[in-house]
């Protein structure tokens, strides 16, 4: 019989009043903004450089910004996109090298819904404008780079042991090919260069470590197949690392990061236009340099206040912006160090971080360390970022250097080239390993693919997607009301439902939308109508078998689901395949049709059902049915 | 007759659908056929996305003609630039590859500049609205990614339906849907339209629906093979004429909203939307034409038994008093 249960109905009103509560977002428009943040530890953001931002903004000439200090940031609100743009270039100079003027959309969603956790669904890049591009990590070069370092090992231990050799070269087949010159001294040349090699390994590394073959008077030392594979990924994760900081410098609000398949790197810039400056950026070296401390914190503040700075040093600063007095002696460069990884003390179950350099840094380190016992060894983070600035009409190109201490602990014994650094926190270690590979062993890489979405693309984007949309669903409303009247009525709110749902859904996750995702929106409706359209046929057919009207809806509805079920779950299926393969945008259309599907088998199936029940449920004398 | 409730389709057709299954299944194949000798002979007009290359989207002032600026790019030192409107004609896509195969950021917006210099007249400036530059490398890993993707849903059909139904259902129904896709492939690779990853979207978004109405046709047969005392191809007839007027007004329903996709949103998901409006009409057809003879013909003929509860329900049968 057609019966509905209370409960059910219950839920669909909480479903409808999430669902509102969540899509609402999206009605709001985004201001354009800039966005001013500290860009060192010692610049302070108050309301001093509110104002300072307000004059600034005033001089350049730009009208109708809005500023506010909010949190930890100045957000400059501006009426449209060429505004901001001329804001951002009249602010960055002007403020220096201390803060970052990022350019942002800042949702203007009320409070009360971004406290429950509301909040409109994130543009995509080709609906909001920006530059994309892809890059590829030289993993082969990563490999042979730390190949190289493992024969110069090999060669200086061999030379230690006053082992006889003629050759220890790197091979095309990720191998090093040891000859030595006598076959008698295999044994011993084999034993050596395992100890050598044992200390190049990573300590957290797992499974067996090089293998050493010998055959007459040739050594084979060949990595084992994890090792190879840890080599190649850590390159991307260095390379990752890299980009991340400097795209964080270079001020764009919702920048993109992410890894594709084996080797890329795909990075996403939203509002910028101009690609050759975010490739110099993005393109920036960074290195390291190891180097004596020469005085402490308060010496150094104590030099900086009496301009009394000693011969021989100079004032660097770490992360929290102190002074530090370093030696301008160069001790170990960045090209030098071999491995960093974070692990753990086995004296004391400490978090460390355990450095190794190449034997010729090594022999300096340790004349270095047998004479200071005690003092501070300082580790530099030196970052060149090229810049173009116009003088007279004419480009100039030079580098801007950014020099940063990222580590400076007391020397506890002497060492040579593998080291700990200790007293650190479990995060820190990983930190200043990560940092340490960034400065000195990321992999070449390559751009393989780039492209520019001008802001007015990426307007006509939304603007086409909306109405593809919106017409998908009146011609369906249309056809609906017509053929199926009251019954045609009822689906229509159930596709409406549906819609709503899924525009919630992917903002409550924080699904971001793309032109294909307008396209797998629209085609929810034209696929989610199936559902409907076979209960209700299936209703008709039972009415001309002569079932009277309530029992052939409830009748109706029952048979349909089944059908209902299996067809879904195909086409469930190919939504899949193409979030599993796809990329980037396509992966907006797979998302957008797969949540529609979901939702559109609980609007046809129990929505509608609902909606029939409370139409046709309570009159006991039904003779006809519009349909 | 009374106007409501209206009808596409009349209720309680009895066209016979099976005595001309050969005659429709062998009309299909042909055009798989043709499809096939057309993809291997001609191949696909790829894309950027799959070919790499450089392309630039113009913005004019006025309507711009397609061929002058073809023209002129020739003389510019690009033969063989790929030049289309993108929805309106002022809007133009140019596709090329870039003259000295430099792959840095000055080689592209060379390139770009010399496109816009090339295409610009002095009574139609345009101006750029968007460029980009896709390695040979990327191009051949989405290609192969689109062929795993297919595959994936080539097997997952399969053993769903193997599963739900049976396996000569199955069968049949990828036999049916990769037709379609086939056809719709063949029709692109005919008309020479871009083959980019969203018209790949599209292709897989044909396979989802199509499988999709043959499985709502094959739901029928199985109900009715369990519930008829007929001959599997009486009851093959009754089913798809039972679900006839279901399946051409999803169909009709299904176009209109593609249709609309089609018409007004622009040049980018124009491929996608005819391969799927083409899809649509095809698949449709198909699934009344050739998914249910398919079911009648060498080893993949059904009968009673294949969908009659299975042995051990038959046990529980047995057991009963």
């Amino acid at each position: 019989m057609l019966e509905f249960p209370r409960w059910k109905y219950a839920v669909i009103l909480i479903v409808v009043v999430l669902s509102v509560l969540y899509a609402s977002p999206n009605l709001f428009q985004k201001d354009p903004a800039v966005q001013v943040t500290k860009n060192r530890a010692g610049a302070v953001v108050d309301e001093a450089l509110a104002e300072r931002v307000r004059s600034i903004l005033g001089e350049a000439g730009v009208e109708g910004a809005r500023v506010a200090l909010e949190g930890d940031q100045v957000l400059v609100r501006l009426p449209d996109a060429g505004t901001q743009t001329r804001a951002a270039d009249a602010l960055r100079p002007a403020l220096g090298e201390d803060y970052t003027a990022a350019l942002n959309l800042v949702p203007t969603t009320p409070a009360w819904l971004e406290a429950l956790g509301a909040r409109p669904m994130s543009l995509g890049l080709d609906l909001q404008g920006g530059v994309h591009f892809m890059m590829q990590v030289d993993q082969q070069a990563a490999l042979e780079k730390r190949l190289d370092s493992y024969a110069d090992a090999i060669r200086a231990a061999l030379r230690e042991a006053r082992i006889g050799y003629t050759g220890a070269e790197r091979r095309a087949d990720a191998t090093v090919a040891v000859t030595l010159a006598n076959a008698g001294d295999a044994a011993r040349a084999r034993s050596e260069i395992q100890q050598a090699l044992a200390g190049l390994r990573a300590p957290t590394a797992l499974g067996g470590g090089p293998t050493v073959e010998v055959d007459g008077n040739r050594i084979t030392v060949r990595l084992p197949e994890a090792e190879l594979n840890r080599i190649a990924t850590e390159a991307i994760e260095q390379n990752r690392n890299v980009i991340s900081n400097r795209i964080n410098a270079i001020g764009v609000a919702e920048p993109v990061l992410q890894r594709q398949g084996e080797d890329r790197l795909v990075i996403q810039l939203p509002g910028l236009q101009d690609t050759a400056e975010a490739k110099r950026l993005i393109g920036a070296t960074a290195t390291l340099e190891f180097r004596a401390v020469t005085g402490d914190e308060a010496q150094a503040a104590a030099a900086l206040a009496d301009n009394s700075i000693p011969a021989g040093s100079r004032i660097y600063y770490d992360d929290a912006g102190r002074p530090l007095l370093l030696s301008r002696r160069l001790l170990v460069s960045g090209d030098e160090l071999v491995n960093a990884q974070p692990t753990t003390d086995p004296q004391t179950g400490l978090p460390a971080v355990s450095i190794t350099l190449n034997s010729a840094a090594g022999k300096r380190m340790f004349d270095h360390t047998l004479e200071n016992v005690g003092n501070r060894l300082g580790i530099v983070y030196v970052e060149r970022i090229p810049t173009v600035t116009m003088v007279n009409g004419e480009e100039v190109r030079s580098s801007r250097t950014v020099e940063r201490v990222i580590s400076s602990s007391t020397i506890r014994g002497v060492f040579g080239k593998d080291f700990q650094t200790t007293g650190l926190s479990r995060e820190e270690a990983t930190a200043l390993a990560k940092q340490l590979k960034a400065g000195a062993l990321a992999a070449p890489m390559d751009f393989v693919e780039e492209s520019v979405i001008g802001p007015t693309l990426g307007a006509q984007n939304v603007a086409r997607g909306t109405k593809a949309v919106v017409y998908a669903f009146l011609f369906t409303l249309a056809f609906f009301a017509i053929y199926y009247r009251m019954f045609g009525l009822i689906t229509c709110v159930a596709l409406l439902l549906n819609l709503l749902m899924v525009v919630a859904v992917m903002s409550l996750f924080g699904a971001t939308m793309t032109l294909p995702g307008f396209a797998g929106l629209a085609l929810s409706i034209g696929m989610s109508v199936d559902a409907n359209v076979l209960i209700n046929e299936r209703i008709r057919e039972e009415l001309r078998a002569g079932m009277p009207p309530r029992t052939a809806i409830a009748t109706g509805y029952d048979k349909a689901s089944g059908t209902i079920f299996d067809s879904n779950m195909t086409a469930l299926l190919a939504g899949i395949a193409l979030y599993a393969f796809g990329t980037g945008p396509l992966r907006g259309f797979a998302v957008t049709m797969v949540i529609g599907i979901l939702t559109s088998v609980f609007t046809a199936v129990t929505v509608s059902r609902g909606i029939a029940t409370l139409i046709y449920g309570g009159r006991r004398k039904l003779k006809s049915l519009a349909i | 007759m009374a106007l409501f409730p209206l009808h596409l389709i009349p209720n309680n057709t009895r066209i016979d659908f099976m005595r001309w299954r050969m005659l429709t299944v062998g009309f299909m194949a042909v055009l798989m056929l043709a499809s096939v000798g057309l993809i291997a002979t001609k191949g696909f007009n790829y894309a950027l996305d799959f070919t790499g290359g450089t392309s630039v989207e113009l913005l004019f002032e006025k309507p711009a003609d397609v061929d002058a600026v073809r023209d002129r790019l020739e003389e510019a030192g690009y033969p063989g630039a790929q030049v289309q409107t993108m929805g309106t004609a002022t809007d133009l896509m140019i596709r090329l590859q870039p003259k000295d195969g430099g792959t840095d950021a000055e080689a592209i917006n060379r390139t770009a500049d010399e496109v816009l210099a090339a295409a610009s007249s002095e009574d139609n400036p345009a101006t750029i609205k968007g460029r980009s530059y896709v390695g040979p490398q990327v191009g051949q890993d989405l290609a192969r990614n689109g062929i795993y993707a297919i595959v994936f849903v080539v097997l997952g059909f399969l053993i769903y339906i193997a599963f739900r139904f049976e396996w000569k259902f199955a069968v049949s129904a990828i036999i049916t849907t990769l037709g379609d896709v086939l056809i719709v492939a063949g029709w692109f690779s005919l008309a020479g339209r871009e083959f980019d990853l969203t018209l790949l979207a599209g292709l897989l978004t044909v396979m989802g629906f199509s499988i999709n109405d043959t499985i709502v046709v094959f739901d029928r047969v199985r109900e009715n093979f369990r519930s008829m005392r007929a001959e599997p191809l009486e009851i093959l007839n009754t089913s798809i004429n039972q679900t006839l007027s279901r399946t051409i007004i999803t169909s009709v329903v299904a176009f209109l909203t593609v249709l609309a996709l089609y018409i007004y949103g622009g040049g980018s998901l124009e491929g996608m939307s005819e391969a799927m409006m083409i899809g649509i009409v095809i698949g449709t057809a198909s699934s009344i034409l050739v998914a249910c003879p398919l079911l009648t013909i060498g080893p993949l003929k059904v009968s009673k038994q294949d969908l009659l509860p299975k042995a051990r329900d038959e046990e529980a049968l047995a057991r009963r008093p």
